[in-house]
């Protein structure tokens, strides 16, 4: 269970501050990226893994299709 | 600002997902997704035009203001009347038609009905106003339940005798498997809904991906995130395999967010659901833990209503069960538009109805069409 169910931050969406309940992300950090729903920060971004998107294609093969595009 | 928003939806990287789904495809194949967020980026963005002709891309029942039931809704517009009762409620559902009338035109007759962002804020008005009722009408799939459990425990935790909530909580896995188990089914594989499984992990797939031989494909909600997610489906479904992978894993990890699933076990029990248009689905709502009775809004207020005759006009069952398109219905843009649905998937932010008419034109409907 979250230990303190009114831990609250301040996120910027698009430059709009609004306090969101951080009870369900405890080390969510100053400076880090978090998914708000409904005004309650559900996870955080692992910016390794959003990397990884990009280098989908390459991984499948495709380096020299994307490289002449 | 949303961390690589702009990298998600380059349209360069959109190009070679989309070319590399051409390369691969040889077969007709159907996709769901789950979620209507998901439905809403599709469409919004024109992806189903790029695809090849074979890849049939039909919207699944993740639109929670599309699949609460009629007489949910009509419990809803029975609180609000109560005297002392200040119902809370997001705001898609207040257009949504109820048996005798909607929580708007509830409204419009004094009923004090409050639109809200959040549950928390809803707990908040029942500390400012002790002498009222607040309810909050909490519907939602697995995403908003730890925000809605959260709001009874904290209601709990500080004494707040004056507030309940109206669950109409649905789960997407029992919902898969009613899609999959019927003998209509036409899906050959599933873009799951990616912020569900933020919160409820991957688990829950992997069994039904192994009994109907589907590949589940948890999915994101940008173009490049849907595009890759339609192109693990496709992969796997051209080689034969059947496999639950993770498009999402910027935010989705196998076991989910703990905390959040044990604030959801700890105020919530599953239980049978009505669901709009497709009817009752095992074991597939949240209902509150017995624990908790005294914040279930139902056992509160003493509810017993009866279970309503839905709008047969409206084939919002047959669409979120893949089986037909929202072009396809006779009233989509002539006898049901926004302004007068005559169901939900018209009026939600995650309705397909709603998606293909204000963001398709591809689609048009004879007649009074209006593009917007």
């Amino acid at each position: 269970m979250p230990e303190d169910l009114f831990r609250l931050g301040k996120v910027s969406f698009g430059g709009i501050l609004r306090d969101v309940n951080l009870s369900m992300v405890p080390d969510a950090a100053v400076g880090e990226y978090v998914l708000v729903h409904v005004g309650v920060a559900i996870g955080k971004v692992d910016e390794d893994e959003a990397k990884m998107t990009f280098d989908f294609l390459r991984r499948m093969g495709e380096v020299e299709e994307l490289n002449s595009i | 600002m949303m961390k690589f928003l702009h990298e998600y939806r380059d349209p360069q990287l959109v190009r070679q997902y989309v070319e590399e789904i051409h390369r691969l495809v040889t077969r007709p194949w159907t996709l769901m997704e789950i979620c209507g967020g998901q439905t809403h980026s599709l469409v919004r963005n024109g992806l189903p035009d790029m695809l090849p002709a074979s890849i049939n891309l039909v919207h699944g029942p993740g639109c929670p203001v599309c699949v609460t039931s009629v007489r949910v809704l009509d419990e809803a517009v029975w609180l609000a009347h109560q005297p002392d009762v200040i119902l809370c409620s997001f705001g898609d559902m207040l257009r949504v038609p109820g048996s005798r009338e909607s929580l708007l035109q509830a409204r419009a007759g004094g009923a004090d009905i409050r639109i809200l962002y959040s549950p928390l804020e809803a707990v908040e008005i029942a500390r400012q106003y002790p002498g009222k009722e607040v309810v909050f009408f909490a519907v939602g799939f697995e995403t908003t339940a730890p925000a809605n459990a959260l709001s009874v425990i904290q209601a709990a935790r500080l004494g707040v005798g004056n507030y309940s909530i109206l669950s109409s909580h649905v789960l997407v896995p029992p919902a898969m498997e009613a899609i999959l188990g019927d003998p209509e089914n036409t899906i050959d594989a599933f873009l799951a809904a990616g912020h569900v499984c933020t919160i409820m992990g991957m688990e829950e797939y992997y069994p039904i991906a192994e009994k109907y031989k589907t590949p589940v494909i948890v999915t994101g909600f940008e173009p490049v995130d849907l595009l890759q997610g339609i192109l693990m489906a496709v992969r796997q479904l051209e080689i034969g395999e059947y496999k639950v992978e993770n498009q999402y894993a910027r935010y989705v990890q196998r076991e989910g967010n703990r905390l959040a699933k044990e604030a959801i076990a700890e105020v919530f029990v599953v239980g049978d659901r009505i669901w709009r248009g497709i009817g009752v689905i095992p074991q597939s709502g949240y209902e509150v833990r017995e624990e908790y009775r005294a914040f279930n809004a139902r056992l509160k207020f003493n509810m017993d209503l009866p279970v309503v005759e839905e709008n047969r006009e409206c084939i919002s069952g047959d669409i979120m069960r893949g089986l037909k398109k929202p072009f396809q219905c006779p009233n989509f843009g002539t006898h049901c538009r926004p302004e007068h649905p005559l169901g939900a998937p018209m009026v939600s932010s995650e309705g397909s109805c709603a998606a293909y008419y204000h963001y398709s034109s591809t689609y048009k409907n004879e007649g009074d069409f209006i593009e917007r």
